[in-house]
């Protein structure tokens, strides 16, 4: 059963130096809170994984938490590059960054390879494309009943997948809805998980018998952090802050400016301080 | 209506390549924008598709990432994204997907991840994404980006996603039956692959470009058709609608000023 934890703690019992890490998020219901608590517990040697690194990870990569990165799409959506990415690839800045890359398809494809327990996925991908030369991880099989040739890479099992979530009740069974990317591959995939979520009900009160539900007994902890997506967004509650997106790019440009935002925004900050952007709205 | 940028000619001229039947994967950017036009236009019941994993979305405003809020809230529907590469875009649903690139070179094959050597890159570009399994198994493919010479060079550092590869019938040899690139739309004029050799020719230039410019502006020695068209300028629907999605979009998105 799921425990029901302050953030710190969930983090603090969960996380530790050298752990394959994924905090997944496809543009919706990014954990940014749990991401900064990561960084405030000053873990290290992480090994991130994500189909697409956005800012959250462009931090945890500047302040250098990251021994390394599997992922399939690294940059701020509809602005430009990641800065701090650029520069741990480009100039190793503040470490070298090991990459594994991967396309979308193989990623979500891994995840799910993982959920299922199985050793590998199979896709019809990177048919003429470079990335099978640079990354020894896309291999191929043949099917035995056609012989066709399809590509195959690893399973995704992180040590450990922290989520955001819309809400949970009060034993831990979690809910989400709207985009919901990859999470719960990534959480079923993981050996524990962390979800935050906006707040924890009474009663989950699922909208559908098809609704995203991850069962209490599928999760390890869950943490209440009102607003800990931002500036991602909550289906619902609150709207992503594309301006932040788009001022990212100016404070992560440059060292000092990022490291400057750091210590404001996160090593001062509390994650009970996200709660500022969980204005419910009608969805 | 003669008072256009090449940019709103490039969108307009990138949203008459669909068609109302068509089940379109749509890129970011550019592409996302000359889709909408496209459905506010002549082509109301096509169905756009995000990576995200929103079905037959119908955004007000632009789309900033590939999934935006908008974007589930005006969906027919929303799966998860192992389900959207797996059963819809891997299935063989999609009819059409509207890519972007930093490069192109002349077959049509795009970079998006890396300038300079891989391991030593002078640029890393944020990666493939969607794009090396969209340009696979959609039907066909369009591709819309401004003709520059960084953008459209004679050999790719990188090979992102495959177009017609080195060209002819590279892609039938590598067991692929989808169409690849059949169009390429940009600020100037309109390429389109040769029929045999699949290198990318001029089909139609935009009102008031000359062909010096066209010769210019592109990495490799380009070729032009044997009949060139000139692309017919926008209509004021068409420049109307593109207007006004932008604006709503400008405004939407500095609408949050609200930092962390």
């Amino acid at each position: 059963m799921a425990k029901i934890l302050s953030l710190n703690a969930a983090v603090a019992e969960n996380v530790r130096d050298g752990d394959t890490v994924a905090m997944e998020g496809f543009t919706h219901l990014i954990p940014y809170a749990a991401g900064h608590e990561v960084i405030r517990q000053g873990r290290k040697n992480l090994y991130l994984v994500r189909m697409t690194p956005d800012i959250l990870y462009d931090q945890l990569i500047g302040v250098g938490a990251a021994r390394g990165m599997k992922f399939s799409w690294g940059g701020n959506p509809g602005v430009g590059s990641l800065h701090r990415f650029r520069d741990a690839v480009e100039n190793q800045w503040p470490q070298p960054l090991e990459i594994e890359e991967h396309s979308h398809a193989a990623m979500a494809n891994a995840y799910e390879a993982g959920a299922a327990n199985l050793p590998f996925a199979m896709l019809r991908g990177y048919v003429g494309a470079d990335l099978p030369k640079v990354n020894p991880n896309i291999k191929s099989v043949t099917c035995p009943f056609t012989a066709e040739v399809l590509a195959a890479v690893p399973a995704i099992r992180p040590d450990v997948t922290i989520i955001h979530a819309l809400r949970a009740d009060r034993k831990g069974n979690v809910l989400l809805e709207g985009i919901v990317g990859v999470q719960k591959e990534a959480v079923l995939a993981a050996a524990r998980s962390i979800v935050t979520v906006e707040e924890i009900v009474d009663e989950l009160d699922p909208p559908s018998p098809n609704s995203v539900v991850l069962p209490s007994w599928a999760v390890t902890a869950v943490a209440e952090v009102p607003g800990g997506a931002f500036p991602s967004y909550a289906q619902g509650y609150y709207p992503r802050s594309n301006a932040f997106y788009i001022a990212w790019d100016e404070i992560a440009r440059d060292r000092g400016s990022f490291e400057t935002w750091i210590d404001e925004n996160v090593m001062q900050a509390r994650p009970e301080d996200f709660a500022r952007h969980a204005k419910k709205r009608a969805a | 209506m003669n008072d256009f940028t090449p940019t709103e000619m490039m969108t307009i001229a990138a949203s008459r390549a669909l068609i109302n039947d068509d089940v379109c994967f749509v890129g970011i950017g550019a592409p996302s924008a000359a889709c909408n036009v496209a459905r506010l236009t002549h082509a109301p019941d096509i169905t756009l598709i995000y990576e995200s994993g929103t079905v037959g979305t119908k955004p007000d405003v632009l789309p900033l990432s590939i999934g935006d809020g908008e974007l589930c809230d005006t969906a027919l529907f929303t799966v998860s994204v192992p389900e959207m590469f797996r059963y819809w875009l891997q299935g063989g649903r999609v009819t059409t997907g509207f890519l972007g690139g930093a490069q192109i070179d002349k077959f049509a094959n795009l970079n998006t991840t890396v300038v300079g050597p891989y391991d030593h890159p002078k640029v890393r570009l944020p990666g493939g994404g969607g794009a090396p399994e969209i340009a696979s198994n959609c039907g066909q493919i369009f591709i819309t980006m401004a003709l520059s010479k960084r953008g459209f060079v004679e050999k790719l550092p990188f090979i992102t996603s495959m177009g017609h590869g080195e060209g002819g019938n590279h892609r039938e040899r590598l067991g692929m039956k989808t169409k690849g690139p059949t169009r390429v739309i940009t600020d100037l004029c309109v390429l389109e692959p040769d029929a045999e050799t699949k290198e990318l020719i001029v089909v139609s230039i935009h009102h008031g470009v000359s062909r010096e410019e066209i010769v210019e502006n592109c990495g490799w020695a380009i070729k032009f058709a044997g009949r060139v068209i000139e692309t017919p300028v926008p209509t004021e629907i068409e420049l109307t609608t593109l207007r006004d999605i932008n604006a709503r979009t400008k405004k939407a998105h500095q609408g949050e000023k609200e930092v962390a």
